[in-house]
């Protein structure tokens, strides 16, 4: 792949232009921000990114700006996700749906590998990964934050995923700064954003007032930059003002999450509360659907099976994402190890918040509150959480936030 | 050098629409690898050549409505080693068991001008409640690749893998948006048991709980959901009064929205 290198490069003007190096800062004007797409096809890149479907803002493939959803916004609250439309023609006004990034690294039924009997013997063929020069356009800082664990989970300990690996080897991670905040967001009380720290080739920071609607764009990686580098002729260096100016945007949207959650001693709490009160109460109110754990940019689990043909000689292994609600999850011997949905939604929250840190050394929750608006019952983890906090006594009625 | 005895098959018809049936031979070439493993002896809906019993696999289409039906499913039962019912009318008594609900005779006299001439019983009953079942595939229709693991699974000498998860699983895998969050449209999804593919919420309607209750439902919350959503006591009832009226977390929730309608102002 063309990184940026020292030699000036051909603009599409023709004209010689500089590059652009890690780190510098550059401001690309709207009318101008589909060369950005232009780009990233030059440089080989497939991108995937936020598109409206089916009243949703989700994650498929896109071509153009005119693919984003231009002037769009969503309200969401505890089991509830609606569209709006904006007042202006923002091209990132939303925050995160219900499609996380995870479905392209860790698809939601992939074939592992195809076992043949040839006479007394078989072969076993791995079912080949190609990797895709994929651009994930528009990941939030949460998002970033998720990839960070399911790249730990996935690629980081002794044993690893060769799918994931291969598939994450050629991403090209193009992040935006948030805007707003969602109705279930709680990003800043784990850490996680709105501003972008770490894990980003490049930045964006969308710029709706003070001047023309335009992005500051900060390349953070020799990949990222090269992008940029494609369309040099087209950005401006930036002002002296604009990194202030993104700046006081992110700081905006941290002061107006849509949810909160005390993070600190998370895994003491759980660990001390396996029988607080509260585990009833939300377990009146759990479906056991699986929602939240499909929405969930972290959750990881798969259930493994073999499908063989009528006679028996071909068997395929087939990998498809499971879900700790479901009972078939813990059947050993015929029987389900956690029965109940109290012992299930217990086992789902104590795992992420909790013994997630014993597993990977991190949290497993982002803040990106897609399980609080996927819950068809709109229960919330910052809820329960308060609930378990305020201490033993009899529990606060659920369902009291909107 | 003689063929090998391949393990014989029925299929049979109870109080059913046939459709179930009919995704037996919707299985197109797969069919034909079948009949290549077992004789097909006795399909009715496919072949007048009818060879006798007994049957090493019988797939029971239907629910009992008759005292003749109550009295063959035991023949059935007798000349099969390994009886499988397929669909909702066979394992829950189909959208027929409605007649459970309400004032049989009344039925009778409204749509038969010569009631007398019919011998039937006041309610439709799933076969499990008459004779022994092996194994039970869910489904108004059943799935075809369903029914295709069920008879992989027989021909292999295992265990059917047919989850008992939820749709929304579904809905999940496919990328379909949840229509009752992102609409307000009141949905069985997530009460329902998996294996259809999530096709309605893939066309933007709630799920219609074809498949019957998933293996862990919570139907107190799932009820106080469709209220929420503007459901009344009736209108949860009709909900739950469909082609699986006879499951009992079905049946449990319409009996339950049926004691608050009465209680109505």
């Amino acid at each position: 792949m063309p990184l940026a290198t020292a030699t000036p490069q051909a603009g599409f003007g023709g004209q010689v232009v500089e590059e652009v190096r890690v780190g510098e800062r550059r401001t690309l004007d709207r009318q101008r921000f589909s060369r950005l797409f232009e780009a990233l096809a030059g440089a080989g890149y497939s991108i995937v990114g936020p598109t409206v479907r089916d009243g949703a803002i989700v994650y498929d493939q896109i071509r153009s700006v005119e693919d984003l959803p231009i002037g769009w916004t969503d309200r969401q609250s505890g089991g509830s996700y609606r569209l709006e439309r904006r007042g202006d023609a923002a091209l990132f006004g939303y925050t995160v749906g219900p499609s996380s990034w995870k479905k392209y690294l860790f698809p939601a039924r992939e074939r592992l590998w195809t076992a043949t009997r040839i006479g007394d013997s078989f072969t076993v063929r791995p079912e080949p990964v190609e990797p895709t020069r994929l651009a994930f356009f528009g990941m939030r800082a949460c998002e970033l934050s998720a990839l960070a664990v399911t790249d730990r989970v996935f690629a980081g300990g002794p044993v690893t995923d060769p799918g994931y690996r291969t598939r994450r080897s050629s991403i090209l991670r193009i992040a935006v700064q948030c805007g707003q905040a969602g109705g279930t967001c709680f990003c800043v009380s784990m850490g996680t954003g709105p501003g972008v720290r770490d894990g980003a080739d490049l930045v964006l920071t969308e710029i709706l007032d003070a001047g023309p609607h335009r992005f500051l764009l900060e390349p953070r990686t020799e990949e990222g930059a090269a992008v940029l580098s494609r369309i040099a002729s087209e950005l401006v260096p930036a002002a002296a003002g604009e990194a202030r100016i993104a700046e006081a945007i992110v700081a905006r949207t941290a002061a107006s999450m849509g949810r909160t959650m005390e993070a600190t001693g998370l895994r003491e709490l759980l660990r001390e509360n396996l029988e607080h009160p509260r585990w009833q109460l939300v377990a009146a109110r759990c479906l056991s659907c699986t929602n939240c754990t499909m929405v969930c940019p972290t959750c990881f689990c798969s259930a493994q099976e073999e499908v063989p043909d009528l006679d028996v000689t071909k068997v395929e292994r087939w990998r498809r994402w499971d879900s700790c609600f479901n009972l078939a999850f813990t059947e050993l011997h015929g029987a389900s190890v956690r029965k109940t949905g109290l012992s299930r939604y217990r086992q789902w929250l104590t795992h992420k918040l909790g013994t997630w840190h014993d597993q990977f050394g991190t949290s497993g929750c982002v803040g990106c509150g897609r399980c609080i608006t996927w819950c068809p019952v709109g229960i919330d983890l910052t809820e329960e959480i308060g609930a378990i906090r305020a201490g033993p006594g009899p529990a606060a009625a659920p369902g009291g936030k909107p | 050098m003689p063929a090998p005895l391949r393990p014989r098959l029925a299929v049979w018809k109870f109080a059913s629409c046939d459709g179930c049936q009919l995704s037996v031979l919707d299985l197109e070439d797969d069919l034909l690898a079948i009949a290549d493993r077992l004789e097909i002896a006795n399909f009715r809906e496919a072949s007048s050549a009818v060879v006798d019993g007994p049957y090493d696999l019988s797939l029971v289409e239907g629910s009992v409505t008759t005292p003749e039906d109550a009295r063959r499913i035991r023949e059935v039962r007798a000349e099969s080693r390994v009886l499988v019912t397929i669909g909702a009318c066979a394992t829950a008594g189909g959208i027929q068991s409605l007649r459970n609900f309400a004032e049989f005779e009344e039925f009778r006299r409204a749509v038969y001008a010569r009631p007398e001439y019919l011998d039937t019983l006041a309610t439709s009953t799933p076969i499990a409640d008459h004779v022994p079942v092996d194994f039970e595939l869910r489904g108004c229709p059943i799935s075809k690749h369903q029914l295709l693991e069920v008879v992989s699974a027989f021909l292999q000498g295992r265990s059917p893998n047919t989850p008992n998860e939820s749709v929304c699983i579904e809905c999940k895998r496919r990328g379909t948006v949840c229509v009752l969050v992102a609409r307000g449209t009141p949905c069985l999804g997530p009460v329902t048991q998996a294996g259809c593919g999530a096709i309605c919420p893939a066309f933007d309607r709630g799920c219609y709980g074809c498949f019957g209750p998933q293996g862990s439902p919570n139907i107190p919350s799932m009820v106080g959901r469709l209220h929420e959503l503007g459901m009344t006591p009736g209108a949860v009832q009709r909900v739950f009064r469909t082609y699986n009226a006879m499951a009992p977390a079905f049946k449990g929730a319409a009996d339950a929205a049926g004691a608050e309608k009465g209680t109505e102002p």
